[in-house]
């Protein structure tokens, strides 16, 4: 039972160390390693990301993407090979499925709901009658004021 | 001995905090005013007695009493007198002291008020204020004593305890850990309190509206008491979150100012619903609406500001196993969770005396606008909120760890701060009540045409970025408009003989607020410009470099020439290399950047070499080195667009909340005689 529990493991990491030996590629710069590792964070220290981690782990992982990319490997596939030693808190934005669903859905469902909301109190409020006629108010006066001053200097 | 005199000082407080809210109650209950009289002196007393209990512990930081356990987590021989009397916020239990403190020199200061007008709802204002304060007491007495000392017992095991406990010796450390170096900048000096003043004074509205929704008071007056109040809240705040940024600019390393982190995020959440409150106030006092909505405002605010602070203080940030772990974590949500739930149902019993029957006209009229100000403000709340506690209930639901980035942030609130900035550019021009597309429009299209007419430079220059461009032309199109405001308001002065700079002084000297309010709004389009300079032009590239090699990117490049390293006296291992920087290959400057190890906590902390002008930051960080023959280095550069433009839009911004906040006189009572207030005869007595 234990063993096949860590198959996809297994798998996983036959497909990212054997799979593409045979597609050795060039060794890749800094910045495309940093380009990679900017949408990883630490697995050590919190909230930081991987290119900007100053530690010595973090210097190892970042070493650890340059020889999967020799290794042939494309960006996602280093995104889940991470994500499979690491646990998905390596990846900047959560990987979506389950709970995770809800910090993507959320966020619209928010603003049109609030748009909703927004637009149910204003039309509600148009359709009150007001008990007696609103008095000018001291910023509307004021406003008059200046346009009038505007008018007759023209 | 000095460690006694601050505990029992703070003791005393926590006692007088407490009697104060007896007092108070009982006073207004009794409608005896002697007791409310107690429990004003009881708040007033509380400041002198927590600033004894301060400098103590200030003291005993300075002269480096290693037996206290706080003095040796946080100072060493090796720092400066500054930075040992700064760290009473270093650490958890001093800035919960120092929190305390100024919570109280604000209760303190709003004592001394003038109360005529508003007898009936000081015992409240008392009651919260002292009540906040005793929550503060109470964590720093019961769990995180600053003033706790070593003790060392026969068998030598050390242990912490406020008095000697029986065979057991002072211990004392021959040094102390030290302040985490991320700490020694001037800028983590002055932002730590900045925030905190924020915070605090962000309570004292809250209290005003607390008192006025046991009082059943439903007229403005809670508001127009605390406008100044939430304005030098706000400006603290806002001064806390820029000072943090510049912190984390030239401190943290990683070629920005501000990462989405949870702790940033703890302090801007109140700024939000601040903000949101600043603007919603005004369609209270013009036109009688959102009393409902003002006071739930400032509810969430406060509890935000509990909420930053337990956020910050628990742990549970770094997972919620140490809030569980942590002793403060759980009495802070409690104390959360009591105080909104007390506030929500205080607002619900009020909610049909706090009804208007004001209606809105139009759906163009300035104070429709504002409430889609509000809208957007709230929404980029809830999407930070969500952002926040989504890895903690991940956690706790699901046991898995994730992050929640920066991309999330910036792709969820981004429309809405594009949004927000539209809204500065429409919301000045539209009138209360009365405004339709027509008068709108009629105002609207010369800093239009403005506006796209800079578009079409950026276009015809080679910009070519929707994003940028759509950005850019948003602010143009607000700086135009407010400037047109401040000249047709200062344009139409001159009509008294006034030249254009009087009239322009007088124009704002007497409206501070209105026009201290366009200030700051030109503030926020200077921000916005090198926020957008940074977020869609920054450049970053790295690579080893020999002696005489040239690393380049977006038309500058680095050459290094050499790197020393040396100690220096305050205990730090400094490499720092010198670079020559480069544009399109002729020679601008010498940069330093270096990495300082500390040698009592070993940790590193990468400075950069930072080159600023308005059109260009370049920030050169030193990566790596060959040790001892340091013919090769390591650098990271980057070439950060406008970023100039958010510190000098930090400045104008905080330069237009004074103008708005700056004091006018308040309407004096004035005891007419009988005649002229149009009393009978008979009644004039």
């Amino acid at each position: 039972m234990k063993i096949l529990s860590l198959l996809p493991g297994i798998i996983l990491l036959l497909a990212v160390y054997a799979g593409p030996a045979a597609a050795q590629g060039p060794t890749p710069s800094v910045d495309e390693v940093n380009a990679i590792a900017k949408n990883l964070y630490c697995p050590v220290c919190a909230n930081v990301p991987l290119d900007a981690c100053g530690t010595a782990a973090c210097a190892q992982w970042r070493q650890q993407i340059s020889d999967l990319l020799i290794a042939g490997h494309s960006e996602q596939q280093i995104y889940d090979y991470f994500v499979q030693q690491y646990g998905p808190g390596v990846l900047a934005t959560p990987p979506p499925g389950g709970l995770n669903w809800l910090i993507y859905l959320l966020p619209p469902a928010v603003v049109l709901l609030g748009a909703a909301l927004v637009w149910r109190s204003l039309a509600a409020w148009r359709k009150k009658k007001p008990r007696s006629k609103p008095a000018t108010t001291g910023e509307n006066k004021y406003s008059k004021m200046i346009e009038d001053e505007l008018k007759a200097r023209r | 001995m000095i460690a006694d005199f601050g505990f029992f000082a703070l003791l005393t407080a926590l006692m007088l905090a407490v009697y104060g809210c007896a007092a108070a109650i009982f006073g207004y209950l009794r409608k005896v005013p002697k007791w409310v009289g107690s429990a004003r002196a009881a708040a007033l007393l509380a400041f002198p007695l927590l600033t004894l209990s301060a400098l103590s512990l200030v003291y005993s930081l300075v002269s480096l009493d290693f037996q206290i356990e706080y003095v040796a987590q946080v100072t060493s021989r090796s720092m400066p007198l500054y930075l040992r009397a700064t760290a009473l916020w270093g650490g958890q239990a001093g800035s919960l002291l120092f929190w305390s403190w100024l919570m109280s020199a604000f209760a303190s200061a709003v004592m001394l008020r003038d109360w005529r007008r508003d007898r009936d709802l000081q015992p409240w204002v008392i009651l919260v204020c002292l009540a906040t304060l005793g929550f503060f007491l109470s964590l720093i007495l019961f769990f995180e004593n600053p003033f706790v000392r070593l003790w060392q017992g026969t068998t030598g095991t050390v242990w912490t305890a406020l008095w000697q406990p029986g065979g057991a010796q002072a211990y004392l450390p021959f040094d102390g850990n030290g302040l985490n170096p991320l700490l020694r900048h001037p800028g983590m000096i002055i932002h730590p309190p900045m925030l905190y003043l924020g915070f605090v004074s962000f309570v004292i509205p809250f209290a005003f509206a607390i008192a006025a929704l046991v009082t059943g008071r439903s007229d403005d007056r809670w508001i127009r008491v605390t406008r100044r109040w939430t304005l030098v809240a706000w400006l603290f705040l806002s001064l806390g979150l820029l000072l943090g940024s510049r912190w984390a600019y030239d401190v943290l390393g990683w070629g920005g100012y501000w990462g989405w982190d949870p702790v940033e995020i703890a302090a801007f959440m109140p700024w939000l619903t601040g903000t949101a409150f600043l603007h919603s106030v005004m369609i209270q006092e013009k036109r009688g609406l959102f009393k409902h909505w003002n006071l739930l405002l400032i509810i969430l605010t406060y509890d935000l500001v509990i909420f930053g602070t337990f956020l910050t203080r628990s742990g549970v940030l770094s997972s919620v196993h140490a809030f569980a772990q942590s002793a403060i974590g759980p009495m802070f949500f409690i104390f959360i969770a009591v105080t909104l739930v007390a506030s929500l149902a205080l607002l619900s019993k009020r909610w049909q005396t706090l009804k208007s029957d004001v209606q809105m006209t139009s759906l163009l009229s300035r104070e429709a606008l504002f409430l889609l100000n509000n809208f957007l403000f709230i929404s980029i709340l809830l999407i930070c909120f969500l952002g926040v506690i989504f890895p903690l209930a991940s956690e706790i639901l699901t046991g898995q760890q994730i992050t929640v980035g920066p991309i999330y942030y910036e792709t969820a609130t981004g429309p809405l701060w594009a949004a927000l900035l539209l809204l500065m550019g429409v919301a000045p021009l539209s009138a209360w009540r009365a405004s339709t597309a027509r008068t709108l429009g009629r105002a609207i299209w010369k800093p239009l045409i403005g506006s796209l007419l800079v578009v079409a430079v950026l276009l015809l220059n080679g910009m070519r970025h929707p994003g940028a461009l759509l950005g850019f032309w948003l602010c143009a199109y607000v700086v135009l408009v407010t400037l047109y405001e401040f000249w047709r308001g200062a344009f139409a002065r001159q009509a008294k003989g006034e030249n254009f700079a009087l009239a322009l002084w007088r124009l704002v000297a007497r409206n501070r607020r209105r026009y201290g309010g366009y200030v700051i709004h030109l503030g926020v389009v200077l921000i916005a410009i090198g926020i957008i300079g940074i977020e869609f032009f920054q450049q970053e590239t790295q690579g080893q470099l020999a002696i005489g090699e040239r690393l380049q990117v977006g038309g500058y490049a680095v050459e290094y020439k050499e790197l020393a390293e040396f100690q220096t006296s305050d205990g730090r291992l400094v490499d720092r290399a010198v670079v020559n920087v480069y544009r399109d290959g002729v020679f601008v400057r010498e940069l330093y950047p270096r990495q300082d190890f500390y040698m009592e906590s070993r940790q590193p902390m990468t400075i950069p070499g930072l080159h600023s002008s308005w059109e260009v930051d370049v920030y050169v960080l030193l990566v790596s080195w060959e040790p001892i023959s340091n013919a090769n280095a390591t650098f990271k550069l980057y070439v950060n667009p406008l970023v100039s433009w958010v510190w000098l839009g930090g400045m104008v911004f905080i330069f237009g909340t004074l103008v708005a906040a700056w004091p006018e006189r308040e309407a004096e009572l004035v005891r007419l005689p009988a005649r002229a207030r149009g009393l009978p005869a008979e009644a004039r007595g």
